[in-house]
């Protein structure tokens, strides 16, 4: 088998793992072969016992709506850091690098300083308002950095970081004066998926499908971006129109990922750092390993925050930071001189 | 073969490359000699379209190389830059097959044919051995083998090299100028190739075009431009120009000469 195939195996391996480990694990255990038995009866229509039934209803209406939101926000996030480190170059770029997670999180709390009516559309305003926040701040820190037609690297982050602080100051500013949901406001901000059902699942999808279709697509490009704006463009490649689009799609996808689950850190450093040191740099395979793995590591880190304090539940973003900081040391201490970048 | 015409690159009100006009004929190595700051670098990335320009037309035959789009220069023109700062962690043949991207998908894939052309490009330059090691673990001799050979992958009939030589030592240097002189004289390639060294110029190359403050200020043989008068003026150096021991080319020696007794 080649190290190819091999890879793709253990990830794919580790997510289905962190799924079966995200549905078993809550305020009420259900034993994988409970989940085996439900699965097998509900696709085989054979009526279930009582006890599986509560099981099967606790599966379908909570638990995997949570973990499918998990999923794919832990996809997207990984998946748009590896296309933002290839793009730009930079071993220290995620979602956060260019401001588009600050932008959400400004958008998102300027919406919840308003009191919604508790309907369908007030619950859709905070994620409608952080999307909108999101893309306004791909295109103003693009038009920033913008130098006649060209766009350069440190110009990008450079603008990117001036407006990540400055918009992270306006969303402390707002959380100080606002009275409303403030709560709401921090739980979301440190990263929780604290809506229920199939709602937010259904409303970020076709963003996801998108934004991470677009970058599972964008591999030989980002391939080529590693050579500098000037080789790629000798070798034949638009850097500028390509790159933009993948811009776009990665951020497309994170505030998807933002819009629900609030700000979670380190997924989208991390996780792309892992795949690179273990399986190498080309992005044909960086991208969708990166995804797959993000995924499950998120589903991991879920698991965690539900049951290390239970019932109490901890906010994800900081387990995602707690544990995930200190394994990312481990393996660069252990791969130490390799020269990854 | 490449023609430019009365090419003007201007950053900001400060002409860089003022009125520049040039031909490398195929079969023909040009190479590009000036000061530090005298445009070399410039010209190689106006000229591969990496850069606007202000005024002037570069062209291969009829067509207008900076009309076309990316891709389509990319099949008549390719680069070879300094080795410094190539991503480490591709391997050589990973590196390589990329000069193919002009004939390539948006997706990358490769044909049988992609991968014949990188191997022909990677015996060319002597490195096939090399192919599945990662670029990073190369010495600079190496890389810039690997770089030419990504140039070849491109499979175009003009050449431009920016200053290939200036990260190598002796042996490689050497080496490197004979592999780009045999590109041009066997294998019917333009070349154009920046260099520092003006011995390494006047060794390898056909024509040599003196720039001085984005001016061509001299065009010819090595033996007409490489005259002491020129050359003491342009670097600010009194310099002595004797004839090669062996080859049939002049020789630059820095100073004023023997002291007389």
């Amino acid at each position: 088998m080649t190290n190819r195939t091999l890879s793709y195996l253990w990830t794919l391996l580790f997510l289905a793992m962190a799924v079966i480990l995200s549905i078993a694990i809550g305020a009420v255990f259900i034993p994988p072969a409970d989940l085996w038995r439900i699965l097998t009866g509900s696709l085989s229509g054979t009526t279930l016992s009582e006890p599986l039934k509560t099981f099967a209803f606790i599966i379908v209406s909570i638990r995997l709506p949570r973990t499918v939101l998990i999923l794919l926000t832990g996809a997207a996030l990984s998946g748009s850091g590896a296309a933002y480190q290839g793009l730009f170059r930079n071993p220290l770029a995620d979602p956060y690098l260019i401001g588009v997670a600050s932008g959400a999180g400004l958008g998102a709390v300027l919406a919840m300083s308003v009191q919604w009516p508790y309907t369908f559309w007030g619950l859709m305003a905070v994620p409608a308002a952080s999307f909108v926040g999101a893309l306004l701040t791909v295109f103003l820190v693009y038009a920033l950095a913008r130098v006649g037609k060209a766009v350069p690297t440190t110009n990008l982050i450079l603008a990117g970081v001036a407006f990540s602080s400055f918009a992270t100051a306006l969303t402390s500013f707002f959380m100080l004066r606002s009275t409303g949901e403030l709560r709401r406001a921090i739980s979301w901000l440190l990263g929780g998926a604290s809506q229920a059902g199939w709602g937010p699942v259904l409303t970020i999808l076709p963003y996801l499908a998108i934004g991470l279709g677009i970058l599972l697509l964008s591999g030989h490009t980002l391939n080529l971006l590693q050579f500098g704006d000037d080789q790629a463009q000798q070798m034949g490649l638009d850097v500028t129109r390509r790159r933009a689009l993948i811009l776009i799609a990665a951020s497309l996808a994170t505030a998807a990922a933002v819009s629900f689950s609030g700000i979670i850190g380190f997924v989208g450093l991390i996780v792309p750092h892992v795949m690179r040191l273990w399986f190498g740099a080309d992005y044909r395979r960086l991208v969708p390993l990166s995804i797959i793995s993000g995924a499950g590591a998120l589903l991991v880190a879920d698991v965690i925050a539900r049951s290390a304090l239970s019932p109490q539940e901890l906010p994800l973003g900081i387990v995602t930071a707690l544990v995930g900081a200190p394994f990312f040391l481990w393996v660069l201490r252990r791969a130490k001189n390799q020269g990854f970048w | 073969m490449l023609k430019l015409e009365a090419l003007t690159v201007s950053y900001g009100p400060r002409h860089v490359l003022n009125d520049i006009s040039l031909e490398v004929n195929s079969g023909e190595v040009l190479a590009l000699i000036g000061p530090n700051g005298a445009g070399k670098s410039t010209l190689v990335r106006a000229v591969s379209g990496v850069i606007p320009i202000q005024n002037g037309r570069v062209s291969s035959g009829d067509a207008d190389l900076l009309a076309q789009t990316t891709m389509q220069r990319a099949r008549s023109l390719a680069v070879v830059p300094q080795a410094v700062s190539i991503p480490p962690a591709f391997t050589v043949w990973e590196t390589v097959l990329m000069g193919r991207t002009p004939y390539l998908n948006f997706l990358g894939q490769v044909s049988a044919k992609d991968e014949e052309i990188t191997r022909l490009a990677l015996t060319r330059v002597d490195a096939l051995d090399l192919a599945e090691r990662r670029v990073g673990e190369l010495s600079g001799g190496e890389q810039q083998r690997v770089l030419l050979a990504r140039a070849l992958a491109q499979s175009t009939p003009i050449l431009l090299l920016d200053e290939p030589t200036s990260n190598l030592d002796l042996h490689y240097q050497v080496s490197f100028m004979e592999t780009v002189s045999s590109l041009a004289h066997r294998d019917n390639l333009a070349v154009l190739v920046a260099l520092h060294d003006l011995n390494l110029a006047a060794r390898y190359s056909d024509r040599v075009a003196l720039l001085v403050d984005g001016r061509i200020k001299a065009a010819g043989t090595p033996r007409q431009v490489l005259t002491p008068e020129l050359i003491s003026s342009v670097y600010h150096l009194p310099v002595q120009v004797i004839p090669h021991p062996f080859a049939d080319v002049p020789l630059v020696l820095p100073g004023k000469g023997p002291p007389r007794a």
